[in-house]
Order: C-alpha cells, then structure tokens, then sequence
C-alpha cells in the first residue's frame, strides 16, 4: 500500500505539492511513483531562476528500465534544484516525501488555479488506476 | 535445400503435430489475393561453387588498381590478424548483447573500445560507435543542441573545409528536427577557416561549432584559436578528427584552454578495409557531464550478485527501447564488428605501431607531393602544413588526366571540380605507409607522361 | 564456459608491440613541417602488447559469447538465423575489400552489378518500385522511410502532415524514427487478437496524418488480417503506409507489401538476408518504395544504361531526401546479401517464409502441449509467436526474465523477453528456418524441465544463470557509480 501522507497536495502525474511558510512550494515524486520506477539511478533537477508553465516537464527520473519526466504541477518560478539528488539519486527511494526535487514560487493567482488533489483523493485516483 | 535441414519425414511429422495437412495452410490467415503469384524477376538459384565462380569475375572486373584516394577513407595496412579474429562465429554471429552473461566477449570488447577512443581522444567517455564519420557528425549536432542549453537558435556553423559528403549527411539527417547548418568560408589561399570569418557571428546565439581536423584538403586548422573563440561565447565545438592522425596530432580533448565538447570521426583507418564505402564506423566521445545526451550504446563494468566483475550495457533509459518517440536517437545498433576490427587494430599497433603509420603516411604523402609537383603543370594548391593529404592544382581539367591514369592502373586523386569549383583544376591526392617510393615514382612519371601527352596534342 | 578475461590494458607492457606490424619509423625531418602547437604532447595511452598476446586475448573474449555459430538463438525479432559462410567469403574477395569508394565507376563495374542485381531483387521480392541501399541499419531505413513521406507531403505544399500513426505494439524505433523526422507521433491500440482496431484508426487519420507504421506480422507475431482495409482508411485519409521490415522472414516470397498496398519500406538485410549481426551491427536497412515517393529516394543509387552501371546522383534525382552515408552505406554488408540472394533463388526465397513459419508453429505447438499458454491461442504463428509466463509468475513466482536466464544454462540464449510490452511476462521465440526440429525438441524439452523447476526448486530458476562467466550483474550498480572506461586506479 502506498504511503501518502496527508498534509500534502497531489497531481495526476504522480508529483506531490508542500506549502512553505515563504509562500514558496516544495515539490517531488509520490512514493507511489518511485515504487513505479524502482532503483533511480538518475535525478536532473531545474536550476534556479526558471520559469515554468504548469504542466511543463522541468525534472527528470530515471531508473535502469524506465525514464520519466517530471511536471511543474503550478506556474512559477524555481527558486532550487535539490542539489543533493545528483551525487545520490536513491535519496528518492529511501523517502520520497523528504527527497524533494525543486522549490517554486508560484505565480500571483497560480496556486489557487492548479489542479491539485488532497491525500484522500490522490489515494482514490491510485485505486482507480489499478 | 539451401539452408534448410528439414528431411521429408520431419516435414512429415511436424505438420502431424501442428494438425496441418501442408506447409500452405499455415498461410490461411493471409487473404488469398494477396498471396505472391509469380517471383519471375528472381533468378534461379546457384550453388556455392557457381556463386564462387561469378564473384570472383565480378571482383577481378574492379581490378586492382594503385591508390592515391583518401578523401575520407583511407587505405591502412591490415593486421593479418585482425580479420582472422573478427570473423570467429562467436563475435561475427552474435547478436546485440542485450542477454549480459551470454555476451561478455562482445560487452568487454565494447569496454576496451571506449576506453581506447576516449584515450585516443583525450576524451572522458565513448560511446560503442555509430554508422560512421559523417552520420556521427549528424548525431553530435543533434547532441549539441540537447546538451547546450544556453543556445535555443539550433544552429552549427560548419566550415566548408569539413568533408562535402558530411555536410550532406548532416543536413538530411538532422533539418527535419530544426537544425540549421550555416556553411562558414575558408581562406582560399591558405585551405583553412580563419578566425576572423567567425566574427559575423559575435552576438549571435549559436548551437555549436564544428572544427575537422585534418580538414577536407588535409590542411591543419588553427583548432586552439578556433574553439577558443567558441567557447567564450558559449558555442560547443564538435570536433571531427580522424583517429590515425591522433596519434602524432592534439587530440581534441586538449583543444584551446578548454578542450572540444564532443569529438566524433571516422573510425575506418583502425583496420577497416575500403570496401566500396562500407562498412566503416563512427567513433563518439564526450565529457562525462554530456553522457546522458550521447546517442547510441553506452557499456559499463559493475558486479554480478556474486561480487565478480562483469560488464552491461548501461545508462539505457536513454534509448529508442525505453524513451520510444522521447529517445536521444532512434539508433539501436552500433557498427559493432568494425569496432571489434579497431579494437584488435589499435591492441596491435599501441602507441608506437600507430604513431608509425601516422608519421609513415604523412612522409609518403609528402614524397608524393614533392615528386607530383615536380611535374611541369603541378603545384601546390594551399600554403601551410597539412597531414597525409594536399590538394593540388593543375594548369588543366583534372577529369581527363584522372581518366588516363586510371586507364593505366592508377587511381591518382580526388577531382574537387564538383565540391569546389572556385579553386579550379583542384586535385586532393593522399599517401598512405602502404606506398613505396616506387609506387609513388610511377605516379610521377604516369603523370608526368600525361601532361606531356596533353600538351602535345 | 571459460571464466572471465584480463582487461587489454593489464597485459600492458611498457616497449612491448606487435612491431612486425608497423611500418619502419621515417626519419624525424619527416615531420619537421607540422607545427609543434598542433602536435600531441603525450603518446595515447593505448595497450602495449605483442601479436599472440591480443590474439589470445580476443579469442578468449569471443569464447564468453553466445552466439548463432555455437548456440540455437531464438529471439523474437531479430531473425538469427544461420550466417552463411560463403556470403562472408565471397564478400571479401581481396579487389571488393581493396576497391576505394570514390574510385571511377570504370574499375568498381563489378561491384556496381552486384549492387544493381539486388535492388532489383529487392524489388521483386517486395513488390515495390523503386529500392535505395545506402541506410545504414533498420533504425536508419526507417529514418530514410518516413524522410521520404515528409518529403512528399511537403512537395505537394501539404505542409500539415507531420502525424505518424504507430500501434502501440511496435518496436521503439518506430516512434523515435518520426520523431527525429519532425513528426508527431500518435500510437492506437491493438484488439485482442492482436489486430490495428479499425475505429481507433478510423478515429485517427486526419488532415494531419503524414502515414502509419507498421509491421506485418506485427511484433505480437500474428498476421494483420484486415491490412487491405487499413491500407485503405489511411491511404482514404491522405496519408501513406509504411512498412517496417523486422518480420519480412515470416512472409518472404509468400506476400508482398507492395501487394499489401505499402508504400514504402525498410528491410532488415541483416534479418531477413542472413548477413551477420555482428554483435550488434553492422546491419542495412535498405529502402523500397512504390511510384509515388520514387522521386524522393536516399542517394547514391546504383542505375544502368545499356551495359553499364553508374551512381546516380541529385543531378538525376533532384528531389532526394538525400544522402544519409558518407558514403555508400554498408556496401559490404550488401554484398553479403546479394551472394545470400543469388544462393537461394526463386524457390530458395518461398522456402524462407514456409520452412520459418512451419518452424514457428510447430515450437509453438509443442511448447502448448508442454503446458505453456500462448498469447494468442486462436492465432496462427508467423515466424515467431509470443508465450506468457503469467501464470507462472503467479504461482512459482518465477518471472520471464528468470526462464530466459535459465535457459542459458541450458545451452540456448534467451528468447526476446518484455517486448511486446502489451503481454505481461512475455517470450517472444522466433526459430528461424535454419533450425532443425530436433534443435526444436530439445528445446521444448528445456522449457519442460524448467518448468518443474519452477515448481519443485524455483530458486534454482531465480538464481539463474549458473553456468555463465558471470552470474546476474548489478544494473543499478553499473548506472549509478558509472565505470565506462579503463583507469589503473578505478579497480572495483
């Protein structure tokens, strides 16, 4: 069964939100997702400053069978690539929810515009896909 | 049957067991009109010892003829060795090692090859080879385009100096991407792309640079100043050099104060015959900060579950099989036999065997040279040093005097009338350590002969 | 088999060469004239060692292979079938190995014939118009393929035409190879019994549509029944087809795609025409196509006026996608597949497809009755048919990825494994013609015994191979802490 915790929002394509106190996000794969992927073996993360549309790919996964883009689940700007990713990708694997891949400022209205999910939704939209 | 070990009662038996009554009902399934009605245009077939016969005919039909072309390729000595060990079953029979344990041979062959380009290069990473030269010069263009992701023009500059037929290969392989090739001048009395040419494009967002070293005419570029000014604005450089010269000439690994970005070449001079064209290889090398962009197949050496070293293919999520339409390339195979051939080639030559046939092919080339300009009507069309290639220039069309060289046997050049029609009666002639000073005299005075002839007349 | 092998680089020997190879060394003057700011400061550091050091070496190396020569290899797809040894013979007949690829078309008449005869056999065997040589491997004749349904497209100022419909079964290079065309690439579903489902293509063709893709028999190793049909909706929509090659094998002198109503195809020289595989290339993806995308075709082409032959150039096709070789594409590989061609004849080439096919079902059928479920039970086998391991997974726990190890073990290479992705732990077993059936019995009886295996020790499965220089290899390991090239000080 798929951990996911519940104070945290969701997409469709398997990324998960976190609201910081500055007003900026924290975004990463779902457990769900690297459990998909198994054994990452590469993680490329945007490099501050970027723009990013919502539902841009911006991030790259990459296991030994499978590659996968990462989206930016609300417009914005990325304010940090997670630089710990690079040298020691399992980081993800250990623990999805703590190994984030970027940080983003929304733009003025983003957030509230993004099609986000709550924990018990996200959890349903996994059942649902089998 | 040709091939085919089935005895009647197999047949027999075999069609028992699958409940059919003849080979043609295992066909039902395709709609009867489609089915072939005649293969008239085929011939009949022939046995081993006709097709020996008709071969044979058809080779001695090309004859055997003394060559001056390089242009590309090149003809080396072959190790003896080299074809006995290449064409073993278990490495000429063998498919694509997707299956680790059942093709260590052909993984570990792939390791050394890598590890011997990037050396040569002085390059950190290899790639296990592409179709050849030209197509991998396609691919780096691509690759640079990925890889450099400050530029958004897709555009390379490539010299006209780089070898015609890969500006060609370029532009129908990479346009329909987007790619824009932009042909820079060269100097037409030195045969080199200066400096200040690239000055137009100061400002201007640009993909990357390709640098050919030696270039098309043989002429050695100033490739320091050439990726240096690349690179101080941001512009990758793709060199592609031709690995015999390596030995004696910078690799691109050094090249300016930050050496080249990709290097790619031909890999044909490392033991591989001219064959009409093919098959050759190409060679790839990059910087380890690239390597996710590189196309083509990458191996690597790891542990087995049992701690014992062994080698696999790796970094996979890259290609055709995984990323489908998102893929760096949609090449699957590599031309792995040629570069199984090099790789026996460059063992057996080391760093001294190769350096002597660099050193031996640029003294012949310019034995030849001296001894061809010799010749009333002949000089030497570019000012500057060049390797084991020149261009010279005749005081008349080249075709003809090709045409009666060759009725006597010799191959004596490449004419540029059709690649460069501004330098005139251009003629791009090449030595090799496979030319006597004797085969090099009777091209001499064989010129020498036709020139007077021509006059005389 | 033999353990592993040293690396090159630890025979090493500072001063040590197989120096009866190398020419002498030129007097230094000889290379007075070559500046030293373009010279080389160090030597490469290449291997130093002597001839029977590397000869050794090398054949040790080629020991650790499997490979058609020594072993039965039925990968779905690839059509390992035998090699014969006089195409390799002939095709390196001292003058074709010497002949230069820029030589004047007066000494190169012989290799031009050759090259002539098997265009038009091509030709023939596939129904189609036109056949262009140069593409350089399957991927590349693709490329060359829709390059040249693009080309079209845009010569009739259709510029809208950039989509490529591919089943999703295909093989990946399908949609790789249109999208490096510029093409956008739509895949549809394929129905139960492994069939295009007309709807889904019915509801995909446009305006938009440049052509479809596809490989008949499809990947999922059954005959596209309805392709008279499909051919029809696409060709109704505006677009063209495409034939991939990969499974020409299993139809050869049987059907023809230009019959079928493609226009324009790759083939796989290097499947269907027996030349070497080489341990991953070099292969020909040589191209066909009918009238409409003759203009178009990759250059060189080899054309004939009266008796004699010569290349054509843009000169005579001016509207060529153009040239994707520096040169003449793999020639030698070409001439391998002409001797090949020339050795069967018209009764050699039907007998490909049948003997393929009666191999096919009959594995097929043994393996059923052996207790393994086919894909497609109600199906007839091509020249490969797909086997599902499902249930065995479900039971044993024992994976298809774990069959095909084993069965190394037992002296055969694996089948293709998890491709077609579409069928859950799948093999896809093609045996070639070249086969005899009692190769085939005795590997139905490996599949029999590992299959108790499986169910009576499956760690035995599992831990497969056992009998290999090496057992399975940390992919994870390989892809993480990257060791791509030789370094004295970077022994694991």
């Amino acid at each position: 069964m798929s951990n996911v915790p519940a104070d945290l929002k969701y997409t469709r394509s398997h990324e998960w939100v976190k609201s910081l106190a500055d007003g900026t996000v924290e975004i990463g794969i779902t457990d769900h997702a690297q459990h998909a992927l198994g054994d990452l073996v590469f993680v490329e993360v945007p490099d501050a400053g970027r723009a990013v549309k919502a539902g841009e790919a911006c991030a790259v996964v990459e296991s030994v069978k499978a590659a996968s883009d990462v989206y930016a689940p609300i417009t914005g700007e990325i304010t940090a690539g997670n630089p710990q990713l690079a040298g020691e990708p399992e980081a993800v694997n250990a623990d999805a929810y703590s190994a984030w891949l970027m940080r983003l400022r929304p733009a003025p209205g983003a957030l509230a515009a993004a099609a986000l999910m709550s924990s018990a939704d996200y959890e349903k939209f996994l059942a649902a896909e089998g | 049957m040709a091939f085919i070990p089935h005895t009647p009662e197999d047949v027999t038996a075999m069609l028992a067991a699958i409940g059919a009554k003849g080979i043609e009902d295992l066909f039902d399934e395709i709609p009867a009109n489609l089915r072939v009605k005649s293969l008239a245009g085929i011939p009949e077939e022939l046995n081993e010892m006709a097709i020996g016969r008709l071969m044979t005919e058809r080779a001695r039909l090309d004859g055997a003829p003394l060559n001056f072309i390089g242009a590309g390729a090149y003809e080396h000595h072959i190790p003896a060795a080299v074809w006995a060990v290449t064409t073993r079953g278990e490495f000429y029979s063998a498919y694509t090692p997707y299956q680790a344990e059942a093709s260590q041979g052909t993984l570990q062959v792939i390791y050394e090859f890598q590890s011997m380009i990037a050396r040569l290069t002085d390059m950190e990473v290899a790639n296990a080879s592409m179709y050849d030269g030209a197509s991998a010069m396609a691919e780096a263009a691509l690759m640079a385009v990925r890889a450099n992701r400050k530029s958004k023009s897709l555009t390379v500059l490539v010299p006209a100096t780089v070898h015609p037929h890969y500006h060609q290969v370029a532009a129908a392989s990479a346009s329909n991407m987007g790619l824009k090739f932009l042909e820079l001048p060269y100097c037409t009395a030195e045969g080199i792309t200066l400096v200040e040419s690239l000055k137009k494009y100061d400002g201007q967002d640009v993909t990357a640079l390709v640098i050919q070293q030696p270039n098309f005419f043989g002429r050695l570029e100033d490739v320091d100043a050439l990726t240096d000014w690349a690179h101080q604005r941001g512009i990758f450089v793709i060199a592609v050099v031709n690995p015999t010269s390596l030995a004696l000439l910078k690799p691109p690994g050094e090249w300016g104060t930050r050496g080249a970005d990709i290097a790619v070449g031909e890999g044909q001079p490392l033991g591989v015959p001219l064959s009409s064209g093919g098959p050759y290889f190409g060679f790839m090398t990059t910087r380890m900060a690239y390597v996710r962009q590189m196309p083509g197949r990458i191996v690597g050496r790891t542990l087995d579950v049992s701690g014992r070293e062994g080698f696999t293919l790796t970094l996979q999520a890259r290609e055709q099989h995984i990323r489908r339409a998102k893929a760096t390339s949609n090449i699957c195979t590599n031309q792995g036999l040629l570069m199984t051939a090099a790789t026996i080639y460059l063992s057996l030559m080391g760093p001294q065997g190769l350096a002597r046939t660099a050193a031996a092919s640029h003294a012949r080339t310019r034995e030849l040279v001296a001894a061809l300009t010799r010749v009333p009507g002949v000089r030497l069309a570019f000012t500057g040093p060049y390797f084991h290639e020149a261009v010279l220039l005749l005081d008349r069309p080249v075709a003809p005097v090709l045409k009666a060289l060759s009725a006597g046997g010799i191959h004596g050049g490449l004419d540029l009338g059709g690649y460069f029609p501004e330098l005139g009666a251009a003629l791009l002639v090449c030595a090799t350590e496979t030319k006597t000073q004797a085969d090099i005299e009777r091209y001499a005075h064989a010129l020498g002969d036709v020139m007077q002839t021509a006059r005389a007349a | 088999m033999p353990a592993r092998e040293k690396v090159i680089f630890e025979y090493s020997h500072p001063g040590r060469g197989a120096s009866d190879q190398w020419p002498a060394e030129p007097p230094a003057a000889a290379l007075a004239d070559l500046p030293a700011k373009l010279r080389r400061a160090r030597p490469p550091e290449l291997p130093e060692v002597g001839e029977l050091e590397a000869v050794r070496h090398f054949t040790r190396l080629s020991q650790l292979n499997f490979s058609i020569d020594t072993h039965f290899y039925p990968l779905g797809s690839c059509t390992m079938k035998y090699n014969p040894k006089a195409c390799n013979q002939y095709a390196m007949l001292p003058e074709l190995l010497a002949r230069h690829p820029l030589a004047p078309e007066s000494h190169g008449q012989g290799f031009l014939a050759c090259m002539y005869e098997l265009q038009e056999m091509l030709k023939e065997v596939t129904g189609m118009q036109g056949v262009a040589l140069s593409p350089m491997a399957g991927a590349h004749g693709e490329f060359a393929g829709v390059a040249m349904i693009r080309a079209y497209h845009r010569a009739r100022g259709d510029l809208k035409r950039t989509e490529i419909i591919v089943p999703e079964a295909a093989h990946g290079t399908n949609p790789a190879s249109a999208t490096m065309c510029g093409c956008v690439v739509r895949e549809i579903p394929v129905n139960a019994q492994g069939d295009v489902g007309l709807e889904a293509l019915k509801a995909a063709v446009g305006p938009n549509t440049a052509g479809i893709m596809l490989t008949n028999p499809s990947t999922l190793g059954v005959f596209e029944r309805r392709i008279e049909e499909v051919a029809r909706i696409v060709h109704e929509a505006g677009g063209l087809l495409y034939y991939d090659g990969a499974n020409l094998n299993a139809i050869l002198g049987k059907v023809r795609p230009g019959d079928m109503g493609f226009d324009v195809i790759h083939m796989n020289l290097h499947k269907t025409f027996s030349t070497p595989h080489g341990g991953g290339g070099p292969g020909a993806g040589a191209v066909g196509v009918g009238t409409r995308l003759m203009p178009f075709m990759p250059l060189p082409i080899v054309g004939k006026e009266g008796e004699r032959f010569r290349w054509l150039t843009q000169v005579d096709l001016p509207q060529s996608i153009g040239r994707l070789s520096a040169f003449m594409g793999n020639a030698g590989v070409l001439l391998r597949a002409y001797i090949y061609m020339r050795l069967l004849g018209r009764d050699g080439m039907r007998r490909v497809g049948e003997y393929a096919t009666l191999n096919a079902n009959y594995l097929l059928t043994r393996l059923k009755a052996a207790g393994f479920d086919a894909a497609y039970p109600e199906r007839r086998a091509s020249h490969e048919f797909i086997v599902t391991l499902k249930r065995q997974a479900r039971e044993h726990n024992v994976t298809a990825m774990d069959f095909a190890k084993r069965l190394l073990d037992y002296g055969f290479h694996a089948p293709t494994t998890y491709f077609p992705l579409l069928v859950p732990e799948c093999l896809l077993i093609e045996p070639t013609e070249t086969e005899s059936k009692d190769i085939l019995d005795a590997f139905v009886a490996a599949m029999s015994q590992i299959q108790k295996e499986a169910e009576q020790e499956p760690e035995r499965v599992r831990g497969a191979p056992h009998t290999m220089p090496v057992r399975r290899l940390d992919d994870v390991r390989a892809a993480r802490q990257l060791d791509l090239t030789w370094k004295p000080a970077a022994q694991p």
